[in-house]
């Protein structure tokens, strides 16, 4: 596969440098994407702890005795139609309105602010009932793929305000406009992550 | 809890002064000599008025090059601790027989072997392909810098809280003893209940953000920023590898992040992940924890591959042989590399059908590695071979890693495994392929490239006499281990009865000492060259090489290339020379840098705070410096002005007074 220099003797002499100062792309976008796909495997490896320990129940509680399915399609709820709340802001973002944007951004982070609320609700019920994350195995798995789930959403919160704060004093700047994309690309990816923890965790874990 | 009144297990959780090792004389005369040296240094830096300097223009600095050599300080500083802790083993085991215990009791013994392991992998060789990485790629490729300088210069500052609180460990406290991987239910809270543990969990967790972030980062570069005409199949080998052992740690690092958050849990709030009882799963953290273990150890070798992949041409004055398979060589090793991490742990019941599995995936990636191989004998057969200083480590890891490769293909045969298992031949293997690949490789790439971080060469005789040392000494050292592996002795222990052992474990110490040798020689050639400096002076582009970094000044300016490149070949810098490249002297524009920012240093240094409280269970202070570290981050995303300007008076003058031609005696080697 060697390949051999063969010098085809270009007919004006080569130019080995930009003469003029161009700015190379930026990669910020590509680069929260990279964090995502790293922030999977986090998800991932939860994910299999779930998988390998979700029936070890240790003669405590199983799926089927602890979840509560209608609080769990209320929240799904909840968080998906914050999504598309979001895609709202977005499309507000591009048509250059930032009041309509600011709002829209302020739902999606209400929707959001209740899901975790609703989260913290069923934990704090399931520990008063005796089963807290030390009790079995799979509470174990339970409570920190979950958990982990509600603490992204909740740095999401976090950041959200933030931006709204940096959006009213700099209003659509092309630094804040990258931003707003990562955090949507961040808000969309917990939901797909949800996606996963709603059908494997809570409905598989109900049948299993 | 110590007991005493309660506002001071408030105050200070568990810590106590009974925390301090005092009755270790070891530890306190390391103490008393690092307190002493750390004195001294301090009182010469003050002496001297250096601390603005080394704050303004290093510490704060978002510039590639100077993290790089940063790395490369701080890799070195750590490999004498992790020596210190190898010769502290080897010479116990050469005296531990019999009656006579030796100097080192288990439970000190034991840290020692987990603190050198640790050490050696986290905060040895990867500041060092860090460091590489850091320095070399954005120059290769023609960039100004890498696309997120912050996030560099914050990683760096990661790596070294890491390193704080291992080295806290020694004097404060105690470390792990539970083996470089912390295994269950050894590092569990029942089996390990001191701070030991908590140090190598939070240590680990915050060095290993900072490197998913240059995994992140560096990606991301060479994607984005390479310099115009330079498509992915012109890109220099050290730069593909880069991009491969970056996309590696950015799939791998996050396992290696959740597997220890839940090793957390358990110690903290009584999860039960890893436990024996309540349903907890031992194997679970084994499987995880190799599966970033055995991606991690490509991660190691991979830039080194691509280092040895340019010191080969550029002295024996060809291009690379085999490009293209060299690129495929390195992408299939990096998925493969997924593909093995059961060959750790075969005897642990996974059946044959899984074991076979694990075995045929792991004697694959033997040939990709074979093909690099016959790729760098190619390319110096019939080559004009200078014997220089780098070109000897290269050979020396040729020979070296060959041999270690091919005890690993021994080791991936499940049925043999079993008999090698844990066993000295083991610990013969890895060293094998770990000194022989990458400390072999970090020795040839700093004698590479010095010349072009400093303007002028190392030293050639100290250099030839440290790897003559290490190249022995390696030898010496490791020949005794494959034969007592053989013979059925198991690794970590701390005494011996069988007295026909001993002679291999006393040639092994020897060893030992050669390579302390080597080191010290290592030292001395870093010594004499800056003592000569003037002497060894060298201009942009001592060895006559082939690739970019070597078309700017040495050392290069902050922005890297006044004019970005224009590649139109692999070997963008001969390709150059040949076509009668002259180097412009005027017509320069302004240039965008990046500002610094101490940003990083204060992050960095809340994180270790927060790591610290974590681990002695001050909770208060956790909470204060968590708080402050978001608190600090967010305060950061409302700076928006984060550019500063070099003009084109600025650049010219950087331009016209930087170091280029070769000087009277320091030309090529």
């Amino acid at each position: 596969m060697n390949t051999v220099a063969i010098d085809t003797a270009p007919a004006e002499p080569r130019k080995f440098l930009c003469l003029e100062e161009a700015h190379p792309h930026n990669g910020t976008l590509l680069g929260f994407w990279l964090y995502l796909m790293s922030d999977c495997f986090i998800f991932a490896s939860l994910f299999a702890c779930n998988a390998v320990l979700g029936t070890s129940y240790a003669g405590g509680p199983s799926g089927h005795d602890v979840f509560d399915l209608t609080g769990l399609a209320v929240n799904t709820a909840l968080l998906l139609i914050s999504s598309v709340t979001f895609g709202f802001a977005m499309l507000e973002m591009a048509r250059q309105r930032k009041r309509a944007m600011l709002g829209w951004l302020a739902v999606s982070g209400l929707l959001a602010a209740v899901f975790v609320g609703l989260e913290i609700h069923e934990f704090v019920t399931m520990i008063a009932e005796g089963a807290g994350p030390g009790r079995s195995a799979f509470l174990s798995s339970f409570f920190t793929l979950v958990g982990t789930h509600g603490l992204h959403v909740t740095v999401g919160i976090l950041w959200l305000i933030v931006l709204m704060v940096q959006l009213g004093k700099h209003g659509l700047t092309e630094a804040n406009r990258r931003r707003l994309f990562c955090l949507s690309m961040f808000w969309h990816f917990l939901d797909l992550v949800w996606i996963g923890v709603f059908s494997y965790v809570y409905l598989v874990g109900v049948l299993r | 809890m110590p007991d005493r009144p309660a506002i001071w297990n408030f105050l200070l959780g568990r810590l106590s002064l009974s925390s301090l090792p005092l009755d270790n004389t070891i530890v306190v005369w390391t103490f008393v000599a690092v307190a002493l040296g750390g004195a001294a240094l301090m009182a010469m830096i003050t002496y001297y008025k250096k601390w603005g300097y080394l704050w303004h223009e290093w510490f704060t600095s978002v510039d590639h090059k100077r993290l790089g050599v940063m790395y490369m300080v701080l890799g070195t500083v750590m490999l004498f601790r992790g020596f210190a802790d190898a010769i502290m083993m080897r010479s116990q085991q050469a005296v531990a027989f019999g009656s006579n215990m030796g100097y080192l009791p288990p439970h000190h013994y034991d840290q020692i072997f987990t603190a050198h392991g640790a050490i050696m992998i986290f905060f040895v060789a990867m500041p060092y392909i860090a460091g590489f990485m850091n320095f070399v790629m954005p120059l290769q490729i023609g960039a100004r810098d890498v696309a997120f300088p912050f996030l560099n210069n914050f990683s760096f500052w990661l790596t070294v809280s890491g390193v704080v609180l291992f080295m806290t460990s020694l004097f404060i406290g105690d470390f792990s003893h539970a083996g470089w991987l912390g295994m269950p239910p050894v590092s569990e809270l029942k089996q390990s209940p001191g701070p030991g543990v908590d140090y190598y969990i939070w240590g680990l967790q915050l060095s290993g953000l900072g490197t998913l972030l240059t995994g992140i980062n560096f990606v991301v570069t060479v994607i984005k920023m390479r310099a115009p005409g330079m498509t992915l199949m012109k890109m220099p080998m050290f730069t593909w590898t880069t991009l491969c052992t970056s996309g590696l740690i950015v799939v791998t690092f996050p396992i290696l992040t959740a597997t220890l958050f839940l090793l957390s849990l358990d110690r903290y709030i009584g999860t039960h992940f890893f436990t024996s009882g309540f349903g907890g799963n031992v194997m679970m953290y084994v499987n995880l924890i190799w599966v970033w273990g055995h991606p991690e150890v490509y991660i190691l070798i991979l830039p080194m591959f691509g280092l040895y992949s340019e010191i080969v041409p550029t002295f024996s004055g060809k291009r690379l042989f085999g490009y293209s398979s060299m690129v495929y060589a390195t992408a299939s090793i990096m998925i493969l590399s997924y593909l093995v991490w059961l060959h750790h742990f075969f005897t642990m019941g996974s059946g044959a059908d899984v074991n076979s599995f694990f075995a045929l995936t792991t004697m694959l990636i033997s040939i990709p590695t074979g093909a690099k191989i016959f790729n760098w004998l190619f390319t110096m057969y019939r080559g004009r071979v200078r014997f220089t200083v780098p070109m000897l480590w290269t050979m020396g890891f040729l020979f070296t890693f060959t041999i270690g490769g091919m005890t690993g293909v021994m080791l991936s045969v499940a049925p043999a495994d079993f008999l090698l298992h844990n066993s000295l031949f083991l610990v013969a293997h890895f060293h094998n392929v770990i000194i022989g690949g990458v400390v072999f490789g970090v020795f040839a790439g700093i004698n590479y490239w010095f010349p072009k971080a400093f303007g002028f060469r190392l030293d050639e005789f100290w250099g030839k006499l440290s790897f003559w040392f290490w190249q022995i000494g390696f030898w010496v050292a490791f020949g005794p281990l494959y034969v007592l592996g053989l013979m059925g002795v198991t690794r970590r222990l701390s005494h011996f009865t069988d007295p026909s052992l001993q002679i291999w474990f006393i040639i092994a110490a020897f060893g030992a000492f050669l390579i302390l040798l080597g080191i010290l020689s290592f030292v001395m050639q870093i010594y004499v060259s800056i003592r000569h400096r003037d002497r060894l002076a060298v201009g942009s582009d001592p060895w006559d090489a082939r690739t970019l970094e070597w078309s700017t000044s040495s050392p290069p300016p902050p922005y890297n290339f006044a004019f970005i490149p224009i590649v139109h070949d692999r070997d963008t810098w001969t390709d150059m020379k040949k076509h009668g490249y002259q180097r412009p002297m005027e017509g320069f524009n302004a240039i965008h840098m990046p500002k610094n920012t101490g940003t990083g240093v204060v992050l960095a240094a809340l994180g270790t705070v927060f790591g610290f409280a974590m681990v002695w269970y001050i909770w208060w202070l956790a909470v204060v410096s968590f708080v402050a570290l978001i608190a600090v981050a967010i305060v950061h995303t409302f700076n928006y002005d984060r550019d500063s300007h070099l003009s084109a008076e600025e650049v010219s003058q950087f331009e016209h007074n930087g170091n280029w031609e070769p000087k009277a005696q320091g030309a090529t080697a």
